[in-house]
């Protein structure tokens, strides 16, 4: 059994059923998932307060999501928890691909230096939870986090949501202004609303177990399409830490789910892929149906639905917790702004259209990997097939093979509220793009990285050589085109500008990856996405975008 | 003179023409799918048109008929 020690979080009467005042509250968090809990640590360093309702009070029971991508550590790095995670996890960006007990190809998902954070971790979810718990009791005046209180019921108005909650001490109802839904793919909130997902269930059933194996198999996934040593149609391999493995065996449509999911029998199963003579252990294993579906729209009223309450994809791609953390990442800082009266409420639709969009994205990706992977037909079977018998030979069948095409950041580009792209900035940094880190220096010569500077609020990010331009700059941010602007000005030679973050880019990777010529100016968003960029600073524009995308981005 | 080419000629495209391909299969029995790809590949013959090419392509296509097995001559 699990190798993991679970922790049962303290259950405490809350205030509502101690007799304390009640009161409304800015922000309710249905679910401390990894999405709920990301939402509490991101709204906190905001300085919004929120309540966190959990059912449970131990984190994820089994490893469920394990594949965190380059993206999704970027923004743990932001919540303050992203070296942790990386200092667990395995690290990997190799996956291969076999046909039978063939290599066909594999692939490199980072194939460039200079970013701070790799391709991809494995990290088992019930550790990415622990972390996350752990910040978030950093923050023991602004997040009130409540295990074993239970959602029961939502009673949405126009201007908040009441929910009724049920612990172990009572039942008591909650109010709040809003109310984030991060209660997963069974989503009480949904239910409560009358909610549903509209989308497709894959006729394929896969058992997915985890073993610990004392032996020192390589990180890199491995795929295989019909393998020699399994009688299904395929098998996926991931380390994780504590020499824990993942194997996904696709079990076919008209398997016996209660037998495979048998623990001796799956163990049995584990044997014939790792070979003879390898001890393993049990830890966890479930049978699942995968299905590719979201609701139509995100927010509803005061209600906002993140993760997999707002949509659901098969594994395959990593594109479940990715995207959830995405949503939060989109989500946060729009509440945040909302919730201080700095910002309409339409600016919430722009999280709507954002992160459908994205949810869309990982949605095809995720069902064209399923049909691949299960052939329903003779016709389908022939074509899959076919692929694969081409790949040795040809790389544009290899390039068919599909097994799963990984997360990605999410590009915003052309979205409403951005700005138009001038022109006259070079490189792919275009408006709508999540922001690529590079490799810089501080003044004084220690290493640092681009993304440890940006983002958290809105964030003007300056080149220039060194000198007039910088100290025009400085000048220029005295004007302060927008409230709590933070200033990184990225110089070719070290000298600290007044009223600005100095960062010397001594290889240039920066500026390569910026177009960063003297004076070019972008102004980034809270969750790092580029919102424009120009060729000179530019006080107007940046106001102008700035106001633009927060009372515009909305209509 | 043109060769048959074996890089990706799809741009990147190739997740989205498998999606398309599989769709126009949907609901069709095994013989009219048989049909639906014999005409596909007239079609597309006509289109390409090069002699040589086509002979290639016929011959890489036999070659492989072997289901599931390694094509001749092909290791990477």
């Amino acid at each position: 059994m699990s190798s993991y020690r679970y922790q049962h979080y303290p259950f405490s009467t809350p205030p509502e059923l101690s007799g304390s005042a009640t009161r409304r509250r800015p922000v309710t968090i249905v679910g401390a998932g990894p999405v709920g809990l990301s939402c509490a640590i991101d709204l906190a360093q905001h300085g919004i307060p929120t309540v966190v309702l959990d059912d449970n009070d131990v984190v994820s029971v089994g490893s469920r999501a394990i594949c965190w991508a380059k993206r999704t550590l970027e923004i743990f790095d932001r919540l303050g928890v992203g070296e942790r995670m990386v200092a667990k996890g395995v690290t990997w960006q190799v996956g291969r691909v076999y046909h039978r007990n063939r290599e066909l190809y594999r692939f490199d998902l980072l194939p460039e230096g200079g970013h701070r954070m790799p391709a991809f971790i494995n990290l088992q979810q019930y550790y990415v939870e622990e972390y996350l718990v752990e910040r978030a009791l950093e923050f023991p005046a602004l997040i009130d986090l409540r295990w074993k209180n239970r959602v029961t019921g939502v009673d949405a108005r126009g201007d908040g949501v009441e929910v009724s909650v049920e612990t172990p001490a009572g039942s008591y109802r909650l109010e709040s202004d809003w109310l984030i839904a991060a209660d997963g793919s069974a989503s009480t909130v949904r239910a409560s609303l009358g909610l549903e997902f509209q989308g497709r269930t894959f006729e394929e059933k896969f058992l997915i177990v985890d073993v610990r194996i004392d032996a020192d198999y390589p990180s890199d996934r491995r795929f295989w399409f019909q393998p020699d040593f399994d009688p299904g149609q395929s098998v996926l391999i991931h380390r994780q830490p504590d020499n824990v493995f993942r194997i996904d065996f696709q079990l076919g449509w008209d398997a016996d789910a209660e037998a495979a999911r048998e623990p001796a029998r799956a163990l049995e199963r584990v044997r014939r892929v790792v070979g003879p003579g390898v001890n393993c252990e049990f830890e966890w294993c479930s049978v699942y149906t995968f299905r590719c579906a979201r609701l139509a729209h995100f927010v509803a009223g005061r209600v906002l639905f993140a993760g997999d309450s707002a949509h659901v994809v098969s594994p395959f791609g990593a594109r479940g917790g990715n995207g959830g953390i995405q949503d939060a990442d989109n989500l946060c800082w729009k509440l945040a702004l909302v919730v201080r009266g700095e910002a309409p409420g339409s600016l919430l639709a722009s999280y709507d259209r954002e992160r459908g969009f994205g949810a869309d994205e990982n949605i095809v990706n995720s069902a064209r990997t399923t049909t691949f992977m299960t052939p329903k037909t003779a016709a389908e079977r022939h074509l899959r097939d076919g692929v694969l018998s081409l790949a040795p030979r040809f790389p544009f069948a290899r390039a068919l093979v599909n097994s799963g095409r990984l997360s990605r950041p999410c590009a915003l580009t052309g979205f409403p509220g951005f700005a138009a792209d001038s022109g006259t900035v070079a490189g792919p940094m275009l408006p709508g793009v999540p922001c690529a880190d590079a490799p810089l220096e501080d003044v004084d010569g220690r290493a640092t990285w681009l993304l440890k500077h940006v983002g958290g609020g809105p964030t003007a990010l300056v080149f220039c050589d060194v000198g007039p331009g910088a100290a025009g700059v400085a000048r220029a941010h005295a004007a302060n085109p927008i409230p709590d602007l933070r200033v990184v000005v990225i110089c070719k030679q070290g000298r600290e500008v007044p009223g600005a973050t100095t960062l010397v880019d001594r290889d240039g990777i920066a500026s390569a990856r910026y177009g960063g010529a003297p004076g070019v100016t972008y102004l980034i968003r809270p969750d790092q996405h580029v919102l424009g960029r120009w060729s000179q600073w530019d006080p107007d524009a940046l106001r102008t975008t700035w106001r633009n995308y927060l009372w515009g981005a909305g209509e | 003179m043109t060769e048959l080419r074996h890089d990706d000629g799809f741009d990147g495209g190739g997740d989205a023409f498998y999606e398309q391909l599989i769709a126009a299969h949907s609901g069709l029995s095994d013989q009219a799918s048989g049909a639906l790809n014999a005409r596909l590949v007239l079609l597309l013959a006509n289109h390409v048109g090069d002699g040589r090419v086509l002979a290639e392509a016929l011959r890489a296509a036999r070659e492989g008929l072997d289901i599931g097995g390694d094509p001749p001559g092909s290791h990477l």
